[in-house]
């Protein structure tokens, strides 16, 4: 009982911590180049035309945790596209039109801009040689090759009903099913650039479409549904701040698949920073650049957040549950297993099956980081404490000694080099883990990794990887000296 | 005095102290002997509180052990287990002191008493200071009687004191316990299943067969007039070494 309402206190003190002030407005975006561009310049057209503080969360993880975060009010507005909002989030491909989308949309409390001007859409590409070489326009132009053409199609683009296996029914195509292989998204274009295949599906605006003097073959039956990108936002939002939003809607129209393709070549290819072509297309003043330092601050007090309080729970909750474990053999078991349980869970997806309870931010990710470092500290509380010579509790017991006493005095203390050695394993796993809070827009170290990720930008990821790595050094520095202080003296290694 | 009247034990269906007797007069040392299997750890382990019995009673001068909480009962009995059982964490003066500390016991008033102690067992102040992995099993077996001294209790009760110690460092410690004991001036009950301890530390001693006493008495009686073939059994098997005429 005692622990649980250690936990209630724990996330009632956090969430009313992480909740973001009222009188800010919070932009979204999602983990690929096109979304951090579009969200950077939502954020600067708001600055630009109001007084009222923009917070940028850049980056979350998929399309499911920025709806989700929307919805909550994590986040105010974000970038998405008709088509994902149809198929994905409202789960009805039926709806074609801008406004059947909005209809729907405002079921939910959201609403939507018109189109910002363009579509990025799948397209199907070849290299501009064989193009040539073939004479091909079309989608159509095609069939006269089609059972000697090599493919490589994304297991999404594969799967999907508005992909692959409606594409080759509606143009009668016939590929050889030898032909075609299966490919991670990223690694088709380096296949197609080394002619290892001849055709690939790509995104209409990808960056990489120019780099690779690719030519996108023309989508005559109009097969391919209309992904226009679109603002999306809370209807509250909207009303609340109904300036921002016309300043948002300011943008309808004015992005032109040419332009968003050259946006994403200057972002993946030249590496210029999202906040300075997002600047350069609106004609808006590059904002100031705070410096890496300021940056690795920043983000280094999220991540010590995010890790201190995931630590302080697994050892507020983890060592009486360890100490329960070894009393209550049935409860023990049970307490041992649901821990390992946990464990298993891919660190992805307990952030999903968290964000319906606990919304986006830093609230999910504490939760993730609390039940990941769980395990550690109530296996080595239990280990411990079962490693303990039985001959001193009862001795303890014949001096008189009560519960209490032994646990404090002599169960505890025996216990403490493993007990310690648990928390310290808690502690450098939540570091490493707490990079995946980005995902669902905690911050932290893991917002330059996931930004450089979708980059392809080493620099980028270091700036995020080499401070956690060295978090973890002191972490193992710390422990070392607690270990002085924690472990008493009849216990420790002689020097 | 210590007194045990009819206790009796049972696990399960298993037997194992049947209607024990067994008295020890203030002051007077005791033995307890029998091999293992015998019962005599847990006749030990019910004297201490530890585990519940099934019959008779347990009694410190007259006041059965029924009336007291185990920690009431633990302050009446000092327990000194097999080879010291000094909590490894702590220093020997802090197992000494433990007790009285949580008793909530003064500095000072603790400070008296295990200086007092100290010399009862005759050990080096510096010992005290160490941690029980520092120390020889002579001076961990001081440090485990003046913890079990500490609060003064009315008997002490010493669980195979010299099982852990080499045969030349057993005969010196021997020769000190007596005099320790002496100086005590406390109801000692000695658990042992050497013959040669039980007969160099104490007056008297009661024979444990099967969770039965067997015979009670001194050495002498034991050895002329045995209660049965046992009793010459457990005696004859302990002098394992043969004599100058045997070797012949």
């Amino acid at each position: 009982m005692k622990s649980i309402s250690v936990i209630a206190i724990l996330f009632g003190t956090l969430g009313s911590g992480a909740s973001f002030a009222a009188d800010t407005i919070v932009i979204g975006g999602k983990i690929f180049t096109e979304s951090y561009v579009l969200g950077e310049m939502a954020a600067q057209t708001i600055e630009s035309s109001s007084p009222v503080p923009v917070t940028r969360k850049l980056g979350m993880g998929s399309t499911g945790i920025l709806f989700e975060a929307l919805k909550s009010g994590a986040i105010d507005v974000y970038p998405d596209y008709t088509g994902t909002l149809a198929e994905a989030i409202l789960k009805r491909p039926d709806l074609k039109s801008l406004d059947e989308i909005r209809q729907a949309l405002s079921g939910l409390g959201l609403t939507m801009s018109g189109s910002l001007g363009f579509n990025d859409t799948y397209a199907l590409a070849v290299k501009e040689e064989f193009a040539e070489k073939h004479d091909l326009h079309s989608i159509g132009d095609l069939i006269p090759i089609e059972s000697g053409i090599r493919a490589a199609f994304s297991y999404e683009f594969m799967d999907r009903k508005d992909g692959y296996p409606g594409l080759v029914d509606s143009y009668h195509l016939n590929f050889g099913p030898q032909k075609i292989s299966r490919m991670e998204h990223s690694l088709s274009y380096q296949a197609i650039d080394q002619n290892a295949v001849d055709l690939i599906d790509v995104y209409s605006t990808d960056a990489k479409i120019k780099k690779l003097h690719l030519r996108l073959l023309h989508d005559d039956h109009n097969y391919f549904p209309v992904y226009q990108a679109v603002w999306v936002a809370r209807q509250s939002f909207v009303d609340k701040h109904p300036r921002e939003w016309q300043a948002l809607l300011g943008l309808e129209g004015k992005i032109s698949e040419e332009a968003m393709l050259d946006m994403n070549a200057q972002a993946d290819i030249q590496k210029i920073g999202f906040d300075k072509i997002a600047a350069r297309f609106l004609g808006s003043e590059i904002p100031a650049s705070q410096g890496w330092l300021h940056e690795v601050a920043r983000r280094t007090k999220e991540h010590l957040w995010l890790v201190g309080v995931s630590l302080l729970f697994s050892v507020l909750v983890g060592i009486p549950l360890g100490v329960a474990a070894v009393r209550f053999q049935a409860t023990g078991q049970a307490i041992l297993l649901s821990s390992a349980v946990i464990q298993t869970v891919p660190s992805l997806a307990l952030l999903c099956f968290l964000i319906p309870v606990f919304g986006v931010g830093t609230k999910p990710a504490l939760a993730a980081l609390c039940l990941y470092s769980l395990l550690p500290v109530v296996l080595n509380t239990f280990t411990g404490i079962r490693a303990v010579n039985p001959i001193h509790l009862e001795n303890a017991r014949a001096f008189g000694l009560n519960r209490r006493q032994v646990l404090f005095r002599v169960v505890l203390p025996l216990a403490s080099p493993t007990l310690l050695a648990g928390i310290k394993t808690a502690t450098i796993v939540s570091i490493g883990t707490a990079t995946l809070a980005a995902l669902v827009g905690a911050g932290g170290y893991g917002a330059p990794i996931v930004s450089g990720l979708a980059l392809n930008d080493v620099p980028t990821i270091l700036t995020g990887a080499i401070p956690a790595a060295l978090m973890a050094l002191v972490a193992h520095g710390v422990f070392e000296l607690l270990g002085f202080v924690l472990i008493p003296a009849g216990l420790r290694r002689r020097v | 005095m210590l007194e045990l009247q009819n206790v009796s034990k049972t696990f399960e269906d298993r037997t194992v102290l049947c209607d024990v007797n067994l008295v020890v007069p203030k002051g007077a040392t005791h033995a307890l002997i029998g091999s293992s299997g015998s019962g005599k750890t847990t006749l030990l382990r019910i004297t201490l509180g530890l585990i519940p019995f099934d019959k008779g009673y347990v009694k410190i001068d007259g006041q059965t052990l029924l009336s007291f909480t185990q920690i009431e009962w633990a302050d009446r009995i000092g327990y000194v287990p097999q080879d010291g059982g000094l909590f490894p964490h702590i220093t020997g003066k802090n197992n000494v002191a433990l007790i009285a500390k949580l008793r909530g016991w003064r500095k000072s008033r603790i400070d008296a008493r295990v200086e007092e102690l100290r010399k009862v067992v005759d050990l080096d102040p510096e010992i005290l200071t160490h941690f029980p992995r520092e120390m020889s099993g002579g001076q961990k077996q001081r440090v485990s009687i003046m913890r079990a001294a500490m609060m003064d209790p009315a008997v002490m009760l010493l669980d195979e004191p010299m099982a852990a110690l080499d045969p030349l460092i057993r005969r010196s410690l021997q020769q000190e316990l007596k005099s320790i004991f002496q100086r005590l001036n406390k109801t000692v009950l000695l658990v042992t299943h050497d013959l040669g301890e039980a007969v160099f530390l104490a007056e008297q001693m009661t024979m444990l067969h099967e969770g039965r006493v067997v015979q009670t008495g001194a050495y002498r009686d034991l050895l002329q007039q045995p209660a049965n073939p046992f009793v010459t059994q457990f005696i004859n098997a302990q002098r394992t070494l043969p004599d100058a005429n045997e070797l012949q």
